[in-house]
């Protein structure tokens, strides 16, 4: 045991309650913000009956929930929290499927799938598109995934996320090599000039959030 | 702001803060003349009218808003008859680094030759010090509690709308129907009567010859005047003068005269704590606005230009100067006039008007260390007015703080207030309180509630002294609960308490009997109508506080022993002791088992938060609801000015790990750095107190400049304080922090733990960043902050 807390123990495992219990704690805030509860990750979907459960708890209590998920689980687990979940935070990296496989080992045709499922059940989504300079900041990836969000019915807004470093540390901590770790922070004006790009197909776009 | 304005900050900016001795000559002859000869209200109101009459009358350049305390700008008189200084005080007055007044040596002549000569062993100080026990002696030597009255006067009181309804010709009048009505037959205190309205109405003449001495020397500068524009401001000025306050001001301009010649009279009458306030100033000014503009005597920009001037006049008088324990308590020129904005009327609807956004901007322009200002938000004022006063916060100098007005009422009505009192009070000084115009609401000491465990740890012995000064509760080391060690605390808390209370109805009845305010009386409600004095009792409601200080430090270290002695029985009580007395020399493993290990205050944790709120009604119960001199109640409030500091200064270590001398946590703030997960769980732990029962508390939360840059973190920030409000907190300021705090918190990050920045996109803890990305932060900041 270490008093100074000089080493941390990252992670904890929590039951059903406990989590419901913390989220009960900020009740007050939400109430004041329209703010609510939002699952993130790592990857929700990865522990889908956690997810579920939980979603059930905070829909049984009238609170927000929104998903925050990269799309990659099983149809049928989309499906099931699409009934509890207001709001999807929507990965999309890349188009390209082979670029896809590429960069994050797996195929982006589940994630394509799941994305219309939910818009089909009527579900609001924000895309969030991750924007790694060199690598799906090109004409060709944009222009793609613009015409793949005009396409689907209750996408209200993209937000473009500048590329950051910031887990660099975690990886050192870890002792970890991250392969991105030397691309450079795009600038306020660039993403500025990405945003722009959405802007001209019609698409409400948010830089950040 | 125009440049008649920016030339007058600037000058009030520069002008350096001095002795002046005019006072403390003119009230000495004045006593050398009347003292024995008359009543003491009829002799204070004499020395009054001197002081009005004989005083250097003093109209700067280029100024609208007339009128000075002393011979010109930041020249501060001294109050003798209150506090004599040595001439070694005044030395120290002189050479000290901070909250120094230059005095010169002829000052320090007339001193030693006219003042001390008068009043040594006459001051209230010296008399009230003579009065006090041994016992009080110790204790206050010890840091236990400190006493207001020692150097000031009891004050703490705002102004109503009554001056704007009436001039002192027609208080007078309202002085002489009760002088005429008195019955000496059958009311066996009509003399006492007789003697306070005699006073008060020597008080009304005298403030009314003051004005005219305004308007006079306003027409002597007018006729020697080259610049015909300016010739005509002083012809005004002067016209001004003659009306207030004599009568009842007429326009915009003569309504904000009025009451800075009032606030010029109380704070000259007596140097009373945290001045005299205008309280609710957007409400009395808007009929003169509205009636100005509709008129069109009066334009948006004029009304600004004089608010603004009016917004000098505080700079120009820094709080009196202090020497001591008084200084250490509240080491400021700030003297606490406070501006409160907003809330509600009378009849409970939304009183904000146009008036109130023309503060805010007269608040965010000046960015004057005086006046103070706040915002008092109900939950029927607009979120645009939380939301303007929340960008001035972001742009970090500290103001305006923010109150509930909600429960603001509702502590007052609590206290007995009738709702239309409550509802047109608001906040003074810090965070305290009041029914504006009808109550003397009289702060009397802070109390070192750290302190008392100490005391309690040491079986009645304070360990920096070696003295016994309290109680004998039983060596702690044989407790054999935590419940046993809590009831020891309460029965040296109880033993305390009687001892400051003891001392104060001493103090207070020599205020009532020798150092009565007849011209303060006259603006407080009822005093004409009781023929009774502010200090004796005459206002409507007549509330003393005492305010605690170090409620995070206590709970912690109350949490601390519960869990590391008696839960976890991790060390025992003999060992947490010698560590205690040996400031952990030599124990950082248990100090940092303390530190990291104990649930507490500030984290919305039960375990803590409990144990918060036992101590909290543990003060309550002992303070709230005792009887007063002046006939009214005392109750309790939870702020600390600077107090914390001192008061750590004279507490040894802390079993929460606060190393011997170290500050205490601050207000009801958490202790710093305890607090690890951010602001909205500090509001929820916060709002485990129950404010209602308080006369005021007091939270600090720190922010970068960064979270609060965009109308994101505006609202956010809007967000957090209603949802603080929903809980019935008091009030909350804001700490939007500087790079030099970000280098501090870089080289003391356990003092800084609780330090929120923005990342990118994201928000952490300052001290959990890399050094990299802190320095980062720091350079961003350091273009960003003020």
């Amino acid at each position: 045991m270490c008093h100074a807390k000089a080493r941390e123990l990252a992670g904890k495992e929590m039951s059903v309650q406990e989590v419901i219990a913390q989220i009960e704690k900020d009740s007050i805030f939400y109430d004041e913000s329209g703010g609510g509860v939002t699952f993130s990750g790592g990857e929700p979907l990865s522990q889908p009956e956690f997810l579920l459960e939980l979603l059930k708890q905070c829909k049984k209590r009238e609170y927000h929930t929104a998903v925050d998920t990269s799309g990659y689980g099983a149809a049928e687990t989309t499906e099931a929290i699409s009934s509890f979940t207001d709001l999807f935070l929507y990965d999309l990296k890349l188009l390209d499927d082979d670029r896809h496989i590429k960069y994050t080992g797996v195929s982006n045709k589940l994630i394509l799938e799941n994305l219309r499922l939910i818009s089909r059940l009527g579900k609001k989504i924000y895309i969030r598109i991750p924007l790694i300079p060199g690598i799906n900041d090109d004409e060709e990836n944009i222009k793609a995934a613009a015409e793949v969000i005009r396409g689907i019915a209750g996408v209200e807004q993209v937000n473009v996320l500048p590329y950051h470093n910031i887990a660099a540390d975690k990886y050192a901590r870890l002792g970890k090599h991250c392969s991105l770790m030397d691309i450079t922070v795009p600038s306020d004006e660039y993403m500025e000039h990405i945003a722009e790009k959405f802007f001209n197909y019609g698409i409400k776009v948010k830089i950040g959030g | 702001m125009n440049d008649r304005v920016r030339m007058l900050r600037q000058r009030s900016l520069d002008a350096v803060p001095a002795i002046s001795l005019e006072r403390a000559q003119i009230v000495t002859r004045a006593y050398n003349k009347y003292y024995g000869k008359v009543s003491i209200p009829v002799l204070r109101a004499l020395v009054f009218k001197e002081l009005m009459e004989n005083k250097t009358i003093c109209i700067n350049e280029g100024e609208l808003i007339v009128g000075e305390r002393g011979p010109k700008p930041k020249a501060t008189p001294t109050y003798p008859e209150l506090c004599c200084h040595t001439v070694e005080d005044l030395d120290v007055i002189d050479k000290r680094q901070k909250i120094f007044f230059r005095v010169s040596e002829e000052a320090k002549d007339i001193q030693r030759n006219e003042i001390i000569p008068y009043w040594k062993g006459r001051s209230m100080r010296d008399l009230m010090f003579a009065q006090m026990t041994q016992e009080w002696h110790d204790c206050y030597e010890s840091g236990i509690f400190t006493e207001f009255m020692e150097q000031r006067a009891p004050g703490h009181t705002v102004c109503d709308d009554k001056i704007y309804k009436k001039g002192f010709i027609g208080f007078k009048e309202d002085i002489e129907n009760q002088l005429a009505a008195l019955d000496f037959v059958n009311d066996m205190d009509a003399y006492n009567k007789q003697e306070e309205l005699r006073a008060m109405s020597i008080c009304a003449d005298a403030i009314i010859s003051f004005g005219l001495r305004h308007a006079e020397k306003a027409l002597e500068l007018a006729l020697k005047e080259s610049n015909p524009e300016r010739r005509e401001e002083l012809k005004r000025i002067a016209d001004v003068c003659y009306n207030v306050p004599a009568n009842a001001p007429g326009s915009f301009h003569e309504a904000l005269q009025m009451y800075w010649f009032v606030h010029l009279c109380v704070i000259t009458e007596l140097n009373t704590w945290d001045a005299y306030c205008p309280g609710r100033l957007d409400q009395h000014l808007y009929p003169f606005y509205k009636k100005g503009i509709e008129d069109g005597t009066l334009t948006p920009e004029k009304a600004e230009e004089l608010l603004q001037c009016f917004w000098i006049k505080f700079n120009n008088q820094p709080a009196p100067p202090k020497v001591g324990i008084t200084l250490q308590e509240s080491g400021t020129y700030t003297d606490f006039a406070n501006i409160n904005s907003g809330g509600l009327k009378a009849d409970g609807s939304d009183g904000v008007n146009d008036v109130t956004y023309m503060v805010l901007d007269v608040i965010d322009e000046m960015r004057l260390l005086q006046p103070s200002s706040n915002i008092q938000l109900s939950k029927k004022n607009p979120d645009r007015f939380l939301k303007r006063a929340c960008r001035i916060i972001s742009k970090g100098w500290g103001q305006p703080s923010v109150f509930n007005a909600d429960s603001v009422v509702e502590e007052l009505v609590r206290q007995g207030k009738r709702i239309e009192d409550a509802r047109n009070g608001g906040t003074s000084g810090c965070v305290e309180t009041g029914a504006f115009g009808k109550e003397a609401y009289i702060l009397t000491g802070y109390f070192n509630l750290v302190k008392v465990l100490e005391i309690t740890l040491n079986n009645g012995i304070d360990p920096r002294t070696g003295k016994k000064i309290g109680l004998e509760t039983g060596d702690p080391r044989g407790f054999e609960s935590y419940d046993e060690l809590m009831d020891a605390y309460k029965k040296q808390l109880h033993h305390f308490i009687e001892i400051k209370i003891r001392g104060n109805n001493v103090i207070e009845k020599l205020y009532a009997d020798l150092m009565p305010a007849p011209f303060l009386s006259i603006l407080t409600d009822d005093c004409i109508k009781n023929g009774k004095d502010y200090n004796a009792g005459g206002a409507r409601y007549n509330t003393n506080y005492i305010q605690g200080v170090g409620i995070g430090t206590l709970t912690d270290s109350f949490s601390a022993i519960k869990k590391h002695v008696f839960d976890d029985k991790s060390f025992t009580m003999s060992e947490l002791l010698d560590a205690l007395k040996n400031n952990f020399e030599g124990r950082e493993t248990m100090r940092q088992l303390i530190m990291n290990n104990t649930p507490k205050y500030g984290n919305d944790e039960d375990y803590a938060d409990e144990i918060m709120k036992e101590l909290f009604d543990a003060y309550y119960s002992e303070v709230n609801g005792r009887k007063t001199v002046k006939g009214g109640n005392y109750r309790i409030n939870m702020l600390p000015t600077t107090c914390h500091v001192y008061f750590g200064s004279v507490t040894g270590a802390t079993p929460d790990g606060r190393r011997s001398g170290q500050p205490q946590s601050e207000g009801i703030s958490p202790v710093q750095g305890a607090d690890m997960y951010g602001p909205t769980a500090v509001i929820k732990s916060a709002g485990k107190m129950d404010h209602i029962r308080t006369g005021g508390t007091l939270l600090n939360l720190k922010f970068t400049p960064d979270l609060l840059k965009d109308d994101e973190g505006i609202d956010k920030l809007s967000q957090l304080v209603r949802s603080y409000f929903k809980l019935d907190g008091h009030h909350i300021q804001f700490n939007v922090v500087s790079a030099d705090t970000l280098r501090k918190a870089q080289q003391n990050p356990e003092q800084y733990k609780d330090l929120i920045v923005r990342v990118a996109g994201y928000s952490d803890y300052f001290c959990d960043l890399t050094e990299a990305l802190q320095e980062e932060i720091i350079t961003r900041t350091e273009h960003k902050s003020l």
